[in-house]
């Protein structure tokens, strides 16, 4: 890996404003995605990795808005383009894959006629070059016999397939990065590894850099070069996927870990995290974990603490030392 | 221990055929989907019985089999020696049965009534049983299961969407304690939650499994969780049992190659960087299943007689597998 910078978001802060004030969905996010890199982006639910995603590709349903930090790409600032201009960089550099392949295809068109069309909207290819293009594609993501499936409806396509089809259709104009929500969340398990095997195959191949959000663990551990960690909205930790799975630092992150159930290890109980992650409307000031977190202490509740290095990771806890 | 949930070569056939005038004017022919083919199992009192398999191999469908929301096509169902068969009636024994039974759903979110409060609906299975017919009594007794469920007596006051989902399917929970069941069948209890609160949904259900000596019929498509709460787990596919047995024959030496697949499919958490071997294929449409066995397209180990018989569920290494290869190796060795 090279300290060539392609995606960079600083201080990332997305905002919901509502009748009752505004909400803070994400909340100085920051973090660097370099060529070929694969960022898994973890949480549960409501932590903010989907609005992340969404924000870099300039997709946040309003009234969802950046209200703060930039995101650059390849050192040029997206997040302030107009939709006219993200229309442009969206597929051409950066391509989405969203968890559920079904609602991401027009079911009343051919995957022939979407791929061709999005091929065409980004290169400068002629309609008989950009079908050939397209056979090519769903070659490459495993489809087979693609000449006879490329005039085919997404109906007749079975899930694991359709995800495929997805995946050429984000590859298609051979963008950069890839932000990859939740892509195999909807997949069998079987299907699921075979999924994950052919993103990592074609982004090494193709050199892109992936972020992927997802909230399981897992996916992380076999796919994934550095992992963040999120919680209410703020990244709690960061860095190289195995120091994070082996040895965390955040208590957050250690009880997310504990919280698996593995097979090797038998445990009459699971760690578990008591309480559930705070509402929006209701996030605790200091660290917002501090309500569940069972090494709590005085400061944790007044102040809020910043990632700190600790090794070649950082974390945001008080009781980490840098 | 004896057998307190009995399968008997239980089958479920769903008409999907096309309309009558179709059928008639295009001379199409009726077509019905088989959803569970034979299976048999016994669950005994106070254990864990889990099934797994990817989406549509029948898994639910059994659950659902067994708690009376479907009528099985063919085979025996019984709870304790009672006929599960005479579960629709509205004789008394019936009712006590259905009493004993009891379902936990998946979706938290969908299964409880948004319009009720949340004491409303705990007490339900109370009235509809006529548990106990006192109103105060009924108070208490409600405010009891939400103590055991880890929730205050004030809660019950709330209405559902109060609460967030891990809380949820902690109502669902007491709901379905409240009549006092021995035998609690979860269908994907905690696939709509977040780890660290599926963490506290399947030990609490460890707690009460303790304290009151239920018995489980554990259904899930997560191996992990599976592993954790069972005793025993039952695979299937394509709607048939392939492998049965204690957990740690199933899974700590799979022999049924889809047993295998499956467990090769796991992300390893552990990054040994062991090569995984995914396989390749897709579950076959159930309404044109291969014949013989219906994993041979897939299988590594497929030999003649797999695409001409359907191999039958015979011990094996201390379990139960229908895999014409192993009971091969089985005979031989």
């Amino acid at each position: 890996m090279t300290d060539f910078v392609l995606l960079e978001v600083r201080d990332l802060r997305v905002e919901f404003p509502t009748r009752r004030g505004v909400l803070t969905a994400v909340d100085g996010v920051s973090f660097t995605l370099a060529p070929g890199e694969v960022l898994g982006v973890v949480g549960e639910s409501g932590a903010g990795k989907s609005l992340t995603g969404a924000a870099i590709i300039g997709l946040l349903e309003p009234p969802g808005r950046i209200a703060g930090g930039q995101i650059l790409l390849g050192g040029e600032r997206i997040d302030n383009l107009s939709p006219e201009a993200m229309r442009k960089v969206r597929g051409r550099k950066i391509g989405a894959i969203f968890q559920d392949p079904l609602t991401s295809l027009n079911p009343l068109y051919t995957v022939g006629r979407q791929l061709v069309e999005t091929i065409q909207t980004h290169l400068d290819l002629s309609a008989e070059a950009a079908r050939n293009r397209a056979v090519q594609l769903l070659e490459e993501v495993g489809i087979p016999a693609a000449r006879e499936r490329i005039d085919h409806y997404p109906h007749q396509f079975s899930g694991g397939m359709r995800q495929r089809v997805v995946i050429a259709l984000a590859l298609a104009a051979e963008p950069r990065v890839i932000i990859a929500d939740e892509p195999t969340t909807a997949l069998d398990v079987s299907i699921q590894a075979q999924i994950i095997t052919l993103l990592k195959r074609l982004c090494r191949d193709h050199g892109t850099a992936v972020m992927l959000v997802t909230h399981d663990m897992g996916v992380i551990a076999e796919t994934a070069d550095r992992v963040a960690v999120m919680y209410a909205g703020r990244v709690v930790e960061i860095g190289p996927v195995a120091e994070v799975i082996h040895s965390p630092k955040h208590p957050y992150t250690i009880g997310l870990m504990g919280s698996i159930p593995e097979f090797d290890h038998e445990r009459e109980r699971l760690v578990q995290i008591d309480g559930a992650m705070p509402r929006l409307d209701a996030i605790p000031p200091g660290c917002a974990f501090h309500p569940r977190c069972t090494r709590v202490v005085e400061r944790c509740r007044e102040v809020r603490p910043e990632l700190v290095a600790v090794g070649t990771t950082q974390a945001a806890c008080w009781l980490v030392k840098g | 221990m004896s057998a307190f949930v009995k399968l008997e070569h239980v089958s479920k056939a769903f008409d999907v055929s096309p309309p009558w005038l179709n059928r008639v004017l295009e001379r199409k022919p009726r077509v019905f989907l088989h959803a569970v083919s034979d299976v048999s199992f016994e669950i005994r009192r106070g254990e864990t019985l889990a099934l797994v398999g990817e989406s549509g191999c029948g898994k639910s469908t059994v659950a659902r089999l067994i708690v009376g929301l479907y009528k099985a096509t063919s085979g025996r169902i019984t709870i304790d020696g009672q006929d599960m068969r005479s579960a629709d009636d509205t004789s008394e024994a019936a009712r006590a049965l259905r009493r004993r039974v009891q379902m936990i759903f998946q979706d938290p979110y969908a299964s409880l009534n948004p319009r009720w409060r949340v004491a409303d609906i705990i007490a339900e299975p109370i009235r509809t049983h006529r548990l106990i017919t006192d109103r105060a009594a009924i108070e208490r007794r409600v405010a009891e299961l939400l103590g055991c469920v880890k929730l205050t007596a004030k809660d019950g006051e709330k209405y559902p969407h109060q609460f967030s989902g891990g809380q949820r399917q902690r109502i669902s929970i007491a709901r379905a304690l409240a009549s006092n069941p021995e035998f609690l069948i979860c269908d994907e209890p905690t696939s709509a939650l977040d780890v660290s609160v599926q963490a506290q949904v399947l030990n609490l259900m460890r707690d009460l499994q303790r304290e009151m000596g239920l018995t489980y019929l554990f259904i899930s498509h997560n191996l992990q969780v599976v592993h954790h709460v069972s005793d025993r787990i039952g695979v299937m596919y394509l709607g048939r049992l392939v492998e049965i047995g204690d957990k740690r024959q199933v899974f700590g030496a799979p022999e049924h190659p889809y047993t295998r697949m499956l467990l090769d499919a796991i992300p390893d958490l552990k990054m040994t960087g062991k090569a995984r071997t995914p396989v390749a294929g897709e579950v076959p449409n159930p309404l044109d299943p291969p014949p013989g066995c219906a994993f041979n397209p897939r299988c590594p180990r497929v030999f003649e007689p797999c695409t001409r018989e359907r191999p039958e569920l015979l011990p094996a290494h201390g379990r139960e597998v229908a895999c014409h290869a192993v009971t091969r190796m089985a005979r031989a060795g």
